[in-house]
């Protein structure tokens, strides 16, 4: 299906970008399409087949992976209306969106501060950006590893706080207290779990933000390079000072790398799992369970359950990506 | 052979002589001075305090996996009395298997993806057809997809084909799923290098095919290193795809290293120096290729 509409006999020159382009004749145009046609059909199985593969597993009856039921639960839906009302799946939703808020303020907002000083320092500024970035380099189980043994209960940065008078420093991972509930769930009968920023998942967060903080200084650094020195120079004759000069021409220059920094690191906080894995796996009451280690418990027992899960974190990572594919692509065809 | 003449001779100097790299891979001119203002000495410090605070996890890593075969420090920032390598021994012992299977998985998936990705590329970049932009598009999406929304289907598939568990199975895997960011790199590496190539190819006759090996292929050394680094990074960093679908005797070294932690007590000595070997690899790759590294962060971002 999707080569049949790459091979149609294309004109001479057709296309968004008609400057760049080889004048080529309709064969070679031909076979340019066969030729890409082997990766678009193995995407096309692997990605699109594959997830609608999914939505009907988690509309099944299909519960272990063994014994495949491929009858479609009745009623319609059943498995995503059971899940919605699971104190686990409550949790989770609670405990990505904030870990996704507080780790996209953290690396954003850090890398944005560390590219502006490291984008200004005399000396050294090869070493700085080395630094950064090296966590990124790593794999997060490696991060997970090292951040879980910091914030180990007895050995980690509870002796510091300890030592400067705190009696009983949090838990951390282990810890089961929400910050600031929002409400008290024994009251109704749909919410079973308290929101607020759960203890637990702030070293996890924090672990995140250190391994990804360089991506987001990196991405600021490439902006900072094509701010042209003319406009600086200009608004500095013009009187600006630092700060006006940072408000009204460095941070609007900077704001296409603010939103790819967004949209890349907020698909990795949704999709956040090896970290979790290697820091804490659940918790105690699932206070630093996400979605993905969601759907690796239940991919033993419940693959509806499973697949329900995932389609979810599916339509939430495509709600940011597809926009920003299409901004591309928009953007692609104006050039 | 005239049109091997031809090619060899005209193409190839203009090849040379347009030899240019994006600007990101240009080496930068090296100037560097003592600040000269308090301001500018503000600057330098708080970059140095910042950068010694992104440094402590790694001292933590490397400190506990010196403190020996005890178990772990009581505390995460104490230098080790008796430093000594005993913990590297017992942690590799534990991995080396893992890590010889992680190098067998990365290898052969980072190669071939990269040149899928550098054919795909040159296609999309040089000879764009009817719709290839909003194929490439949907292609792209596949780059971003929570692998859970697919796991299922490539179990059973896997399991089809009888490569379940296998390092040939997460070979597979990674290629497949290493399309769409190999065609990305490439297709932007492609679009620096000038269409006149490709017409000069074109006028000796040389058909697409031909044109790729030719030249396009000598060119592409770069776009080679930043995406095999970019590649080499994610496939050997992975853990969601190993920990599903391989079984024991196929574990890549993340994995291995995640069971390091024991359900009851964590010997925390061996486990950072088990980070320190798994970690080696990709740390090594980076300090040695960095400039590369960052070019394949920016152009592994969709502009």
């Amino acid at each position: 299906m999707t080569t049949s509409t790459a091979l149609p006999p294309a004109p001479v020159s057709p296309g968004p970008r008609p400057k760049k382009q080889v004048p080529h004749n309709v064969k070679t145009s031909r076979r340019a399409a066969w030729i890409f046609a082997p990766s678009l059909l193995v995407s096309f199985l692997f990605v699109y087949v594959f997830i609608g593969i999914t939505v009907y597993i988690s509309l099944s009856n299909w519960k272990i992976g063994t014994s495949p039921d491929l009858s479609l639960r009745q009623p319609f839906g059943g498995t995503y209306a059971e899940i919605v009302q699971e104190q686990r799946f409550q949790a989770d939703i609670r405990n990505v969106v904030i870990f996704t808020v507080i780790f996209l303020v953290l690396a954003i907002l850090g890398g944005l501060i560390a590219a502006l000083f490291i984008h200004h320092v005399s000396v050294g500024k090869g070493l700085f950006r080395t630094v950064f970035l090296l966590p990124y380099a790593l794999s997060f189980i490696v991060t997970g590893v090292a951040w879980r043994w910091i914030f180990s209960p007895s050995t980690g940065v509870n002796e510091i706080l300890r030592s400067m008078g705190i009696e009983n420093p949090p838990g951390w991972t282990t810890d089961p207290t929400i910050l600031g509930a929002l409400n008290d769930p024994s009251g109704t009968d749909f919410l079973k779990v308290q929101f607020g920023i759960p203890v637990a998942l702030l070293p996890i967060i924090f672990a995140a933000a250190w391994q990804l903080v360089g991506f987001a200084m990196a991405m600021y650094l490439a902006g900072l390079a094509s701010i042209p020195e003319e406009h600086l120079e200009a608004a500095s004759v013009d009187g600006a000072n630092v700060w006006q000069r940072l408000r009204h021409i460095v941070l609007p220059q900077l704001w296409p790398s603010t939103i790819t920094c967004f949209v890349l690191l907020l698909h990795v906080a949704l999709k956040i799992f090896d970290l979790v894995v290697a820091m804490s796996g659940s918790g105690p009451g699932f206070v630093t369970d996400v979605p993905g280690i969601y759907i690796y418990n239940y991919l033993t027992s419940r693959y509806d359950k499973a697949s329900a899960m995932a389609i979810i974190l599916l339509l939430l990572t495509l709600a940011v990506i597809v926009p920003y594919l299409i901004r591309g692509y928009r953007k692609e065809r104006k050039a | 052979m005239a049109v091997e003449t031809l090619e060899t001779t005209p193409s190839s100097q203009t090849a040379r002589a347009t030899r240019r790299r994006p600007a990101a891979l240009a080496p930068k001119p090296r100037s560097w001075s003592i600040p000269k203002t308090p301001g500018g000495w503000i600057v330098l410090a708080v970059c140095t305090i910042a950068t010694l605070g992104m440094l402590v996890p790694v001292y933590v890593i490397i400190t506990t996996a010196l403190s020996g075969s005890t178990g772990a420090p009581n505390f995460f920032l104490a230098f080790p009395d008796a430093p000594s390598l005993d913990a590297f021994k017992g942690a590799w012992t534990k991995l080396h298997g893992s890590l010889a299977n992680s190098l067998q998985i990365t290898v052969p998936a980072a190669l071939i993806s990269c040149l899928l990705g550098s054919i795909n590329g040159y296609v999309l970049s040089k000879f764009p057809f009817r719709g290839s932009n909003g194929l490439f598009t949907v292609l792209l999406v596949g780059m971003f997809i929570p692998f859970q929304a697919v796991i299922i289907p490539v179990f059973q598939f896997l399991n089809m084909l009888h490569l379940q568990g296998s390092i040939i199975g997460l070979i597979l895997v990674h290629i497949i799923y290493g399309i769409p960011i190999t065609t990305l790199i490439f297709r932007n590496y492609y679009e620096g290098i000038p269409s006149a190539i490709i017409e000069a190819a074109s006028i000796d006759g040389a058909g697409i095919w031909k044109t790729y090996f030719r030249v396009m292929l000598p060119l592409s050394v770069p776009g080679f290193v930043v995406a095999g680094i970019f590649q080499c990074t994610n496939i050997w960093n992975d853990f969601l795809f190993g920990f599903i679908l391989a079984s024991p005797a196929a574990w890549p070294a993340t994995v291995t290293l995640n069971n390091l932690i024991g359900t009851t007590t964590v010997d925390y000595s061996e486990l950072m120096a088990g980070a320190v070997l798994v970690a080696a690899p990709t740390v090594l790759l980076y300090l040695v290729l960095g400039r590369f590294f960052v070019s394949g962060l920016t152009a592994g971002a969709v502009k």
